[in-house]
């Protein structure tokens, strides 16, 4: 694992929670600055109430998986990640994808049926929303992002948290401008993706100027 | 994710006769995955900074939605439709696993620039889109086809954006210096804002009103 990504060592793994989390909600925003969760983002983003829908969801998932996989990354994957098992030569790392993936799937799964049992108002909430986070490219994002700056578990946790609340922050103010939108006039072809795009930008640029905290 | 109507499957031509072009010229242009199914966006965006990171992540996708189309087309009988989706999931990690192993064996430093985002190809919509779209509909061939067709259809977006971005970004072409030396001493300046994520962000929608401009699609 070291050999493999001490590379892109920039972020040192003692840094203080607080300086993760905002990181991870403003200067890095998983949305504005990595592009991340741009599919939903864009697809969502045009009802404030189901942006927060979306964006709860996102936060909740993303707090679960990315210290989930920090565990399968650490006992498992990693390079003599599997030394507690006897085989300290195996490297799995090969297979990081594949098992991400199919642990955000399973969680995914796993909370759409506890919420059901749970408490049916926040299904009927959150419902159509869940199924999609699976292929949301943010939590993927946040669980390689967290591999790749080699945050230990209490970072993870910290990280998950601020990256999804990063992301529900970015779509949220973005549905409020898109709302408010609707009642511009637009030149027809620039209408629907080219002018959220255009005021993306315009936001990305505002959460810039955090990059100085 | 807007699922675009797939058209009905015609009769048998030969092969890359008209219908069969057409399967591959439509998600070039008309059905363009980005500008048109506003699909793939997530990583259209990050690996533009460069060119050449443009090029590999546009082969890649490329690769992986064509190999990935054929192999759950030639399995879409068998797939129960309750765990499609994981199936789907399984069939392109699988071939994103085998594209970032090559990247790293022979393209290493390309592959570090390209960081999370190889892997993010697995959750790329243009990919999963197709195949929910397109593969589970139709025979191997075509949908092979239809691969290649949406991959190069986000590949030249992809390689647009990164060229203007490197020229105005870096004044460089595929690492060349491309803005003569004498520009800059008469006091030019590389525009740091194309490297940085507002310049993308604003670029893509610039280049999605000219492509609707042209093509004469208005939303809603």
């Amino acid at each position: 694992m070291t050999a493999m990504l001490s590379f892109v060592g920039a972020v040192a793994s003692d840094e203080s929670l607080a300086s993760v989390l905002l990181r991870a909600v403003f200067v890095e925003n998983i949305l504005l600055a990595f592009f991340l969760g741009m599919c939903s983002y864009l697809a969502v983003s045009k009802r404030v109430d189901s942006a927060i829908g979306l964006g709860i969801a996102v936060i909740f998932v993303q707090t679960l998986t990315v210290p989930m996989n920090w565990a399968l990354q650490e006992f498992v994957l990693g390079e003599g990640a599997l030394g507690w098992a006897g085989l300290p030569d195996t490297d799995l790392s090969y297979l990081q994808f594949l098992t991400f993936i199919a642990s955000i799937a399973a969680v995914v799964q796993v909370v759409e049926m506890a919420v059901d049992k749970i408490s049916p108002k926040l299904y009927s909430a959150l419902g159509i929303f869940l199924p999609l986070i699976a292929v949301n490219c943010a939590i993927l994002g946040g669980s390689l992002f967290m591999v790749e700056r080699q945050y230990d578990f209490a970072q993870s946790v910290t990280y998950g948290f601020g990256s999804g609340l990063g992301w529900a922050l970015a779509i949220v103010s973005m549905a409020t401008i898109r709302w408010r939108m609707r009642t511009a006039n637009i030149p027809g072809p620039l209408r629907g993706l080219g002018i959220t795009f255009i005021t993306t930008g315009l936001v990305a640029m505002a959460f810039m100027t955090f990059s100085g905290i | 994710m807007t699922a675009t109507s797939i058209p009905p499957v015609a009769a048998k031509s030969s092969l890359l006769g008209k219908d069969q072009l057409k399967i591959i010229k439509d998600p070039l242009w008309d059905n363009n995955p980005i500008a048109f199914q506003v699909l793939g966006i997530c990583s259209a965006l990050a690996v533009t900074t460069r060119v050449d990171k443009a090029l590999v992540m546009g082969i890649g996708v490329t690769l992986v939605c064509a190999l990935a189309n054929v192999t759950i087309s030639t399995i879409r009988k068998f797939i129960p439709n309750k765990i499609r989706i994981i199936v789907q999931l399984v069939v392109v990690s699988g071939l994103v696993i085998v594209f970032d192993q090559v990247l790293r064996a022979y393209m290493f430093d390309l592959s570090k620039q390209l960081s999370v985002f190889v892997g993010l190809i697995i959750t790329n919509c243009i990919i999963m889109g197709r195949l929910e779209a397109y593969a589970m509909q139709n025979p191997p061939g075509r949908s092979l086809l239809d691969g290649i067709g949406n991959g190069l259809g986000y590949m030249w977006i992809l390689v647009v954006v990164a060229a203007i971005r490197e020229v105005f970004g870096a004044g460089k072409l595929l690492g060349f210096q491309v803005v003569p030396q004498a520009l800059y001493e008469s006091g030019y300046v590389n525009n740091g804002l194309m490297v940085l994520a507002p310049g993308a962000f604003i670029l893509l929608g610039i280049i999605v009103w000219v492509q609707r401009a042209i093509s004469g699609y208005v939303e809603k």
